[in-house]
Order: structure tokens, then sequence, then C-alpha cells
């Protein structure tokens, strides 16, 4: 079941096109990754579905209803890239005040700190100044401040951003712990691995649009295919001619234009087909100094689909 | 050394506020000293605004108000009102006028000074002419009794010199003919130099009998003077913290994301800016009050006999301070910015506004500038309520303007919050 739908959004900042046509689905119970490089459109699209930006055109349903870009739906709980803290103020004190914008009645506040302070670990550290804190701990305060008041759906914008692996660990902990509540988390990242390893289901967003969503196996299918990516790296370049006579006759094979040096081969079956290249390059006089074999992943998806690497 | 220089001149090139500090600010306060105390300004004379009444009616205290009339320093009220027509002014409406301050000073001409000067000249030193004066102007004050003793030598010698003639007789016998004659033939001259202006004749000094009388009966004077010095430091300081709160309200919570996050729940832009208003506004309350306790606590200001005004303006001058915070965070870009033009902005203001020094040394048209700024309107009202000890209906004027700039200075902040999409 959809608890959140956007369809075909679009958001101009002046002459620049944020959001271009931005379309996809979040089901009940999920952790959704969206999934792009750098000013792709993936916070202005959280802002939208915040009820932070208005949309030029497009719509935007949470369970059902559309978001109007003038308030948040309650149903929805936000956490910021930022550490939007205050930094004076203590652990409690910091849950305390944004419950309380929440709307949570004092009854309901007190249980909820306490819960959100066993939850992140911090019960011991709760009447310390978050000065004290280290990266990971603000990390996840900052998202148990925008969960206090019990959301159905949490957008999280960055969330692991410049913490250490550990501390990555105690997040995803606490947004399982929210996902056995039956919460439907939509994540910004550009982490392939953390997209691959922990959710359910990616979105990729690139240019302001969605050019793919499923399962690492449905992208896998729909892109690259069930291939193995084999990269030759050679002792020197090879030459035209000699490059050449290495590839005939194998369309899966190409050099990179970036590295003369370097060969990218797609084999269903590596066993059979790699021994062959080897013997031909071995033929033109050069050889190889390293291979690399890769399994289909978000990255070799993400290549497929926009022509270039994450971290552009 | 050469890319140090050039680094620093691409910067300063770049940053118009590090340029209006350095060049700007300088330039705009070195031209309000020198209006204020070079008289550098369009109307080259500060004119003092005098009232003066005619209780004699003599051809002397005639010539007296028209010697004043005459001064360029003067400007003389002799009607209730500006009008030409209006009800000349007795000695009660000019003592109110005074008390209200609507001017600094008024002089009063007594009945039967002319007679006096008539019979004794030199030696009538009664019945003195009386100053009415509000000390806090004790510029006002001095000038005027200066060009009063100059109005009677240049205006009347002659009036003078027959009286003087008539006092000699009576100690010295009755003088001859030929002395009459002789006095005869110089009175004209003495009246045709009183008439030219240019006060031909007038060797010895003689003494006009003047009375200043403090019209304001302060019973505390130093104290309500201090009171003046308090709100004018106090209105200064108030606008820089008021400013230094809204940025950190509003641009260091845009910056970590708290403002973000404020903003998803349900209170909305509108809620936001009218809480962290409502907060800078206390703060300010709570500023001013810790300012006004001290002058009480160490220099005797007469806090606890006018709480009632001190409350009024203190509130409306601190709700009218934290607005203008607050449109001035929303405006500013960066907390540089905001620094750097709230700097130059603050401290023209308070120059301007009196906070530095009293408005009633500025010239007229520097005043009437002055009321262009946020500090002149709170200083008149505390000025009103410590020195005039005037009743609060008589705030109404700076009540309703700083109110009015508070509300505009709100829906201003609230436009111009719309760049954080509330």
């Amino acid at each position: 079941m959809s608890v959140l739908s956007v369809v075909d959004a679009r958001k101009m900042f002046g002459p620049v096109k944020a959001l271009d046509g931005a379309s996809l689905e979040l089901r009940e119970g999920e952790l959704l990754g969206l999934l792009g490089p750098n000013g792709a459109g993936k916070t202005t699209l959280i802002r939208a579905i915040a009820g932070r930006v208005r949309l030029d055109a497009g719509e935007i349903r949470v369970f059902g209803q559309p978001v109007d870009g003038r308030r948040t739906p309650p149903e929805l709980g936000i956490v910021p890239q930022e550490i939007a803290l205050y930094p004076l103020m203590t652990a409690r004190e910091n849950l305390a005040v944004f419950g309380r914008l929440q709307g949570l009645t004092s009854a309901e506040l007190g249980r909820q700190v306490d819960w959100a302070l066993e939850s992140t670990g911090l019960k011991d550290r709760a009447n310390e100044s978050i000065r004290q804190f280290s990266g990971g701990m603000r990390r996840r305060l900052n998202i148990a401040c925008g969960v206090l008041h019990r959301p159905r759906i949490v957008l999280l914008d960055e969330p692991t951003v410049g913490v250490d692996p550990q501390s990555r660990d105690r997040i995803y902990d606490v947004l399982d712990d929210l996902r056995g509540r039956g919460v439907s988390l939509l994540l910004t990242t550009h982490h392939l691995e953390e997209a691959e390893a922990r959710c359910s289901r990616t979105v990729i967003i690139d240019h302001g649009r969605a050019i793919a969503a499923g399962t690492l196996g449905e992208l896998v299918e729909q892109t690259v295919g069930r291939f193995r990516l084999v990269t030759l790296r050679l002792d020197a370049a090879a030459g035209q001619a000699a490059t050449a006579e290495i590839i005939r006759g194998a369309r899966t094979i190409e050099g990179d234009p970036s590295d003369p040096r370097l060969l990218r081969a797609r084999m269903r079956d590596v066993a059979i087909e790699l021994p062959p290249l080897l013997e031909r390059v071995r033929q033109v006089g050069r050889s190889v100094e390293d291979v690399e074999v890769k399994g289909p992943s978000l990255q070799s998806v993400f290549i497929h689909l926009t022509g270039r690497e994450l971290r552009e | 050394m050469g890319t140090l220089l050039r680094i620093g001149w691409t910067n300063l090139k770049r940053d118009r506020v590090a340029q209006a500090l350095t060049f700007l600010l300088p330039i705009v306060f070195f031209s309000i000293f020198a209006s204020v105390f070079g008289q550098q300004s369009g109307d080259r004379t500060p004119r003092i605004r005098v009232a003066v009444v005619d209780e004699d009616r003599s051809e002397l205290s005639r010539r007296v108000v028209e010697g004043l009339r005459k001064e360029d320093g003067l400007r003389l009220q002799t009607g209730t009102s500006a009008e030409p027509d209006s009800p000349s002014l007795d000695r009660q409406s000019a003592e109110k006028i005074v008390r209200t301050g609507d001017v600094p000073i008024a002089v009063v001409l007594p009945q039967g000074m002319g007679a006096a000067f008539a019979e004794r000249g030199f030696a009538a030193t009664e019945p003195k002419v009386q100053v009415l004066a509000d000390p806090s102007d004790p510029i006002a004050s001095n000038m005027v009794q200066g060009l009063l003793q100059k109005a009677v030598m240049t205006s009347a010698p002659d009036l003078m010199m027959a009286g003087g003639i008539k006092q000699f007789e009576k100690v010295g016998g009755a003088l001859t003919a030929q002395q009459r004659q002789a006095v005869a033939q110089w009175l004209p001259q003495l009246q045709a130099g009183a008439a030219r202006g240019d006060g031909a004749g007038s060797g010895p000094t003689m003494g006009l009998g003047i009375d200043v009388i403090d019209v304001m009966r302060s019973d505390d004077r130093r104290g309500s003077l201090i009171s003046f010095y308090a709100a004018g430091i106090g209105v200064m300081f108030l606008l820089f913290s008021s400013v230094g709160g809204a940025g950190g309200a509003l641009l260091d919570e845009a910056e970590s994301g708290t403002l973000e996050r404020l903003l998803s729940t349900n209170i909305g832009m509108g809620g936001v800016l009218v809480g962290k208003w409502l907060f800078l506004a206390l703060v300010g309350v709570a500023q001013l009050t810790v300012m006004f306790l001290w002058g009480r606590l160490v220099f005797d200001l007469p806090l606890f006999q006018h709480i009632p005004g001190f409350l009024v303006m203190t509130v409306i001058t601190a709700a009218a301070a934290a607005a203008l915070g607050m449109v001035l965070a929303t405006l500013a870009r960066t907390r540089a910015q905001l620094s750097g033009f709230s700097t130059i902005l603050i401290l023209t203001m308070s120059a301007l506004g009196g906070s530095m020094f009293p408005r009633f040394l500025m010239s007229e048209s520097m005043q009437k500038v002055g009321l262009l700024t946020f500090n002149a309107w709170a200083l008149d009202g505390y000025l009103k309520v410590f020195w005039r000890n005037a009743p609060l209906w008589q705030l109404w004027p700076q009540v309703l303007v700083l109110s009015t700039l508070t509300v505009m200075f709100l829906g201003t902040a609230r436009v111009l919050a719309r760049r954080w999409g509330g």
C-alpha cells in the first residue's frame, strides 16, 4: 500500500530546474532510498514532500491527501541534513522543546522523551549539553527530535553524513526500530553501499528526475543485466591497433577514455570468457597488471543510467 | 607581499559592507558632528525658539522685543500660536509652552520696566526681566540672557541715557542750560544709532536685571538629567542587542537548520517571528529596567517617582526596537552583512536621534531630520516622563509613532521572511 506518492513534481529556482518531473512512491513500512549526486534535487524533493516548498507543477499525496506546500502534514516527521539542535541545551531539553512544538501533551512528552533517549542510547547523557556530544550522538538525537510525535512517515535528509561506520550502524538500528513500529522511511543518500545494504528499494534521481526505481535486483535487471563487470589494467597503453585486436569480435569490451591502460568487459560467465581475453592481451605484447571482477551493483546501475560516477 | 595586498584589495573591493564601514560611516559621523557643533548645516545658525511676553507695553519693551527679533540666533514667538494674528502670550501660557517643551525658553518683560528705565536709566535693575527656562537646555538660557542685555543696549540707549540724566540730576543737581542743550542734541543720535542697529553710543556697561526661573521646578535636577542620559545610552544599546538577538534568532537558526525544523511544526513562520519578537522585546524591557535601576542605585535617578511613564515608554520602545531587529535580520543574507549594516544604521540613528548628544543642541533642520529616527521618538518620550513630569496621556504621540513603527516593522519582516519558504 502506498503511503506517499509524488507524481511529476516540477520546481524552478530562478533559471535552475531543481525538479523536472520527479515521481516516486513510498510503500507502507519500507525504507526507500533516494539516491543521487549532489544537486540532483533530493533535498528539494524532501522539502516539497514536507510542505516546505511549493511545487510549480505536479502532485504530492500523503495517505491520499494532497500536500499544499503551506504546512507540513502531521503524519510526517522531518530529519534535516543539518544538526538542527540548540547547542546550549541538553539532550532532554532539545527533545522537550521540539516535542512540545510538535503538539505533544505534557504526559505524552515525558513518555516520548524517555523512549527517544532509550532508543538512541543517550539515556546516560540526557542532561548534558549537546556541545559535549560526538557527531554520531548528535545525529541520533537529530533523528529522535524529528520522530517524537510518532509520525507514520519519516523523511531523512542524509542522516548518516559525516559519521563513522559504528555510529552509522547505530543510526540504522534506530531506523530499524522505527520500521519495526510500522513507520515508513524515505531517506536521501549518496552512499551507494548504504542504499544497497539497507534500503528495501531505491529511487535514483538525477537532474531533478527519478530515472529508475526498484529493488537492487530489479534495477540490475532493468539496466546492466546479470553481468559481471571485469576491469583489466595493462602494463602500458595498448595503442589503437592492438586495442582493436583485443576487443575483436567482443561487443562488450571497451577501453576507458580517461585511462588508456584500462579495458572494461561485461561477462555473463567469467570462467569461460576471461581466459581468451587474457590470451589476446598477451598476443599483442602487453601483460595484465591487475584484474577486477565486480558483480552488479547500484554503482554499475548508476553509471549505466547516468554515464558517470555518483560522486561527481 | 604583493599577493597579500592583492588578496586584501580584492576582498575589500567585493565587500560593500566593509567599504561602507571603512569610508561611509566616518563621513556620516563627521558630517553629523560638524553640523551640530560646527554649524555647517544648511541653516548656518541654530535658532533658539523664544516666547516673549510683553507685560509692560512701553516704548522700551517694544524696542527690546524688536531688538530680539533682529537677532539671527533667535526665533521669537509672541502669540499663543505661530499664526500672526493669534492673541498675545501671557505669563501662564508662556510658562506652559516651556514646560511642555514647545520652546526651551520664555522672556517676560514685566510691567513698570519702561517707567523704571525712564526714571533711573542705567541704575534701573528693578523690576527684573524674567527668563522662564527649561534647564535641560542650558545653552538657550545663557544665550538669551546675553542677547537681552545686547537688545537693551543697542535698541534703547537714548531712553536709558534720558533716565540716567534724571537720576544724575537727583544726586548732582540740575544740569545747566548749556548741558541740557548738549544732551538734547546727543539723544537723537543715540536713537538713530539704535534704529540703524549698530548700537552707536553704547559705551558703558549697563546691567539689565534678569531673573532666571526654572519652570520645571525639578526637585532633583541632576537625577532627571541622568535619566535622559540613561535613556539615550539605553536605547542605543537596546538597538544593538535587539539586532544581535534577532540575527541569532533567525540567521543562526536558518544556518543550523533549527529554523527549518521549527517551520515544519504547526507554528509556521508568522508564529516563529512573533515568538522571537516577543522574546527580544521582553529582553529589551529587562535591559532598560536594569539600566534605570542601576541609575537609581548609583546616580539617584528618580525612577520610582515615574514608574507608570517609565513602563509605558520602556515597553513600547523595546517592542519597536525588537521589531526593527527582526526587519534587519530578515533583510540581511549573512551575519556579517547584518552586523555591518546595523552598525552603520544604529550609530547614525543614535547620533541624529539624540542618544549621543541632546537634540536641542542641533539646528532646527537637524532636529527635524532627527524625528525620522527611532531614537528621537523614544528619547522624547523619556524626556517627557522624567523631565517634564508629563501625565501619561501626553505620551500619545510617542506611543502612536513607536507602535505604528512596530507594526510596520513586523509586517515588513514577515514579507522578507518569505525567502525561508514560510
